[in-house]
């Protein structure tokens, strides 16, 4: 395994696309090949050396290739975009779209991400440590195609639109979350530990949402089925007893999706 | 010496001059095509070898939803659209992003890198005509023009119930110059009107509520009114119906109804030479007759009812009509056709957008995605290919996708792959769903397109049915010096191997405007000037007189003053007016 150790050193006062950053990008170059490579900041593009320490050379497949970023960059955006094996550190917090559209490898993200983490990914895993804020998962503005496969794990919190048209692959929130939590999800599963504020599954036509704290505002547009204890989707064990429930069908009336929600945390439901 | 230009030992296709893949030169001085050029201005032109290349005519569209109202609501709903198809920018060209709905400057470059320089706005709404006008005048590359929608305007039906003719020819003269277009479109005549009170019609003799018109008045008083008037273009019918199971009925009688009137086409203008009558003699040019073919009652029942129209057209010499192919993948829906939209949006749930045009006409868009898995969509598929396939004569139809109805115009070389080669189709039966061989007979069809054909239904064709065949869609003595260069060696060329036909098609060679080479493999090496043309058509002074006082008296209907009303000139980029009808 090669390691490539980028040391925030720039100014980013703009933020910085760096969709270079991947193991597939780095593999089988230098550490001078790879300050070479050219990121936008505003209107122009720049060498990523202008903005980082490099240290360390690309391994010869993705694969083999470790990418340690030692530092917070919320201000540089799309790091492992498109990835498809490797592996990314990042030892501080994370810009917009990490991740976003990647299909393998996996990326560890110490601190905190900004919106977007893992839009659209289609394979590979994310981990993110600390919170992260919205569009987790979820389709591009305008789009209802969202995540299709991999795995997206948050400890902390996620704010709006979590798995947005989600298809496939599982999205698992230690914290809590607050609006369209799985809105027009088809497949996969969003599992929530803690609490979400409103219109969880909003117009789902399949999937499977589990929230193990409160919904503040259930969404109308389901019908409760049944109630189950200790579910398990493969390794993801859900403790506690909930309540299940299937939907939407308030608007596309194809209720095939399934919501799970403690019952413990909501009585009045 | 810019617009000069000696094009030597390429494969010619010209079908206009029954050419039909002679190695020969091609001269161009000051943009026009030339006999030859002598040896002072050969010293200062430049000069192409095309050996072992085709050579055509400039790619011409006749209908393509490329600039106005319409479009512009499709790129404000589907930002998903833009950001994975985007271009940079270069030192001559601006950025641009957008796959169905591209930016306007991106879709002048991706059409000039395909080999085309004409292409026509397929609908204008009158209201909407400045913004289509603007759009176009921002479009690069491209020599444009736009028809006016007038399927559902309340005057003309109004004068068409009274039979009063003479003012109904003098409204669509005022209002083609009025607005700077083209042709009449007619889109769900008499239909798009009931949409206003939630309502469709159903049948060619249903009459519309309020004005008691019916789809058929409409047809033939525009078609007829277009032949009185010499409009160079046929009128351009998107029939009723369209979209439903079984509406290959309704579109073969609307043929039906203009079969006895007599085109007239009468432009003032200068015909370049050609061996073939370059004048059109059809009264009638439908427009994506995939979408107005279906077949079946239900979607369950759906099956191709492409068999019903082509025969007739085969029979008959009044129609002309375009293909509206279904390439498979992203598109965008857009039309004048509102219930059509909602309908589609009943279907899909897909977001989705509707507008009443005031007192003319209507309009919807949403976006679409054509599944190979999806059992109507790939007898679609088999649908726009039977088109133009089944057509016998490739001087009747026209190759289009209802850009971007059917998919983005940068499908077109996939197309010309299919029509070229059997073994494309069947490669693609393989992978779509199985109705396509059920529901539609194109498995059997075992005709390949060769590339006279190709060069007849995607430039002489279209060129010949707008009237525009004088400068355009040849390369006979004294039309535009547009050509197009594709890497495509006719004498090596191997039909099964259809990857390299869409190669070739995808990026010209040279794409060659008014003598100079402005898109070079798929490069834009340069911007040319653009005109953008529009029927001024002569009108009786005493006519025109008294059908303005009506139409000022209604304009009260109208939220926008009448002096607001027209696009003046400087909306447009080098304004070309065709002389229509005038006394010589």
């Amino acid at each position: 395994m090669a390691d490539v150790i980028l040391k925030p050193t720039g100014n980013f006062d703009l933020t910085v696309e760096a969709e270079i950053v991947t193991p597939d990008n780095f593999a089988g170059k230098s550490s001078d090949e790879i300050g070479k490579l050219l990121v936008w900041q505003g209107p122009a593009e720049y060498p990523l050396a202008d903005y980082f320490s490099i240290e360390g050379n690309g391994g010869s497949s993705a694969e083999d290739t470790t990418i340690i970023i030692d530092g917070n960059i919320p201000r540089v955006k799309r790091i492992g975009q498109e990835m498809t094996a490797g592996k990314v550190i990042i030892k501080g917090s994370a810009g917009m779209h990490i991740g976003s559209g990647m299909s393998g490898g996996e990326i560890i993200v110490e601190g905190d991400a900004d919106s977007w983490a893992g839009m659209e990914m289609k394979g590979g895993s994310i981990h993110i440590k600390g919170n992260t804020k919205d569009h987790l998962g979820c389709a591009y503005r305008g789009s209802w195609k969202g995540m299709s496969g991999g795995r997206i794990t948050v400890d902390g919190d996620a704010v709006s639109q979590v798995g947005g048209g989600l298809s496939g692959g599982e999205i698992i929130i230690g914290g809590s979350v607050e609006h369209f939590c799985g809105i027009r999800i088809n497949g996969g599963l969003i599992y929530v530990k803690g609490n979400a504020f409103r219109t969880v599954g909003a117009e789902m036509t399949g999937g499977t949402i589990v929230i193990g704290g409160c919904i503040e505002r259930f969404t109308p547009g389901f019908e409760m089925t049944d109630v189950e204890s200790d579910i398990k989707f493969n390794d993801i064990e859900c403790p506690g007893e909930y309540k299940k429930f299937t939907g939407d069908y308030a608007i596309p009336q194809k209720g095939k999706g399934t919501l799970y929600v403690s019952c413990d945390k909501n009585e009045c439901l | 010496m810019a617009g000069t230009i000696a094009i030597k030992n390429g494969y010619v296709y010209d079908p206009l001059n029954d050419i039909n893949g002679e190695m020969m030169d091609i001269f161009i001085k000051d943009g026009k095509v030339v006999n030859e050029l002598s040896g002072a201005d050969m010293k200062n032109a430049k000069e192409i070898d095309a050996k072992g290349k085709t050579v055509m005519p400039g790619g011409v569209d006749s209908h393509s939803h490329v600039a106005g109202a319409k479009v512009n609501g499709g790129r404000m709903m589907r930002p998903e659209d833009h950001y994975k198809f985007y271009q940079k920018r270069t030192p001559i060209t601006h950025s641009g992003c957008g796959y169905t709905v591209p930016s306007v400057y991106l879709g002048g470059y991706e059409y000039s890198k395909m080999g085309y320089t004409t292409v026509f706005e397929a609908a204008v709404p009158p209201m909407e005509a400045r913004h289509t006008h603007e759009e176009m005048r921002s479009t690069p590359m491209l020599d444009m023009g736009g028809y006016l929608v007038l399927g559902n305007n309340w005057f003309l039906m109004r004068y068409l119930k009274e039979g009063d003719i003479d003012k109904a020819a003098a409204y669509i003269s005022w209002m083609m110059r009025t607005h700077k277009t083209y042709g009449i479109k007619c889109v769900n005549p008499a239909g798009v009107e009931n949409w206003g009170w939630g309502e469709n019609v159903g049948a060619l003799d249903q009459a519309n509520i309020h004005f008691e018109t019916t789809p058929e008045d409409m047809i033939k008083g525009l078609t007829e009114l277009n032949e009185k008037l010499g409009i160079p273009m046929p009128v351009h019918l998107h029939a009723n119906n369209l979209g439903h199971p079984g509406c290959w009925e309704i579109t073969r009688d609307s043929l039906k109804i203009p079969k006895n009137t007599k085109a007239k086409p009468n432009a003032d203008v200068e015909w370049a030479e050609t061996k073939k009558n370059a004048k059109r003699h059809e009264s009638v040019y439908l427009t994506h007759c995939q979408f107005n073919a279906f077949g079946g009652t239900s979607w369950r029942d759906f099956e191709s009812g492409v068999k019903g129209i082509t025969d007739y057209v085969n029979s008959m010499d009044h129609v002309v009509m375009d293909s509206g192919c279904v390439p498979f993948g992203d598109a965008t829906v857009m039309t004048g056709d509102g219930p059509a939209i909602h309908d589609l949006y009943v279907l899909t749930g897909h977001k989705w957008s509707n507008t009443d045009v005031e007192c003319e006409c209507g309009s919807g868009v949403l976006p679409f995605e054509y599944l190979k898995s999806n059992p109507v969509h790939s007898v679609q598929w088999a649908m726009g290919l039977e088109v133009l396939l089944y057509v016998k004569d490739a001087w009747k139809s026209i190759m289009t996708t209802d850009s971007p109805n059917g998919g983005p115009f940068i499908k077109y070389p996939q197309i010309i792959a299919w029509l070229m080669s059997n073994k494309a189709r069947q490669d693609t039966f393989a992978e779509c769903h199985k109705w396509a061989q059920d529901r539609s007979d194109l498995g059997a069809e075992t005709r390949e397109m060769d590339l006279f054909e190709i060069a007849t239904i995607t430039r002489a064709n279209p060129a010949r049915t707008i009237g525009m065949s004088y400068r355009k869609g040849t390369l006979g003595l004294g039309a535009d010096g547009d050509v197009a260069i594709y890497d495509i060696d006719p004498k090596k060329l191997e039909v099964n191997d259809y990857e390299s036909i869409i190669r070739g098609f995808e990026n010209a060679a040279y794409t060659v405007k008014a003598g100079e080479v402005v898109s070079q493999m798929g490069e834009i090496v340069a911007i040319p000037e653009k005109n953008t043309f529009y029927s001024d058509i002569a009108t009786d002074e005493d006519a025109e007189k008294s059908m303005l006082k009506d139409v000022k008296k209604w304009f009260k209907y109208y939220t926008l003053g009448f002096e607001r009303y027209p696009t003046p000139d400087k909306y447009l980029a080098n304004p070309t007016p065709i002389q229509v009808n005038a006394e010589k």
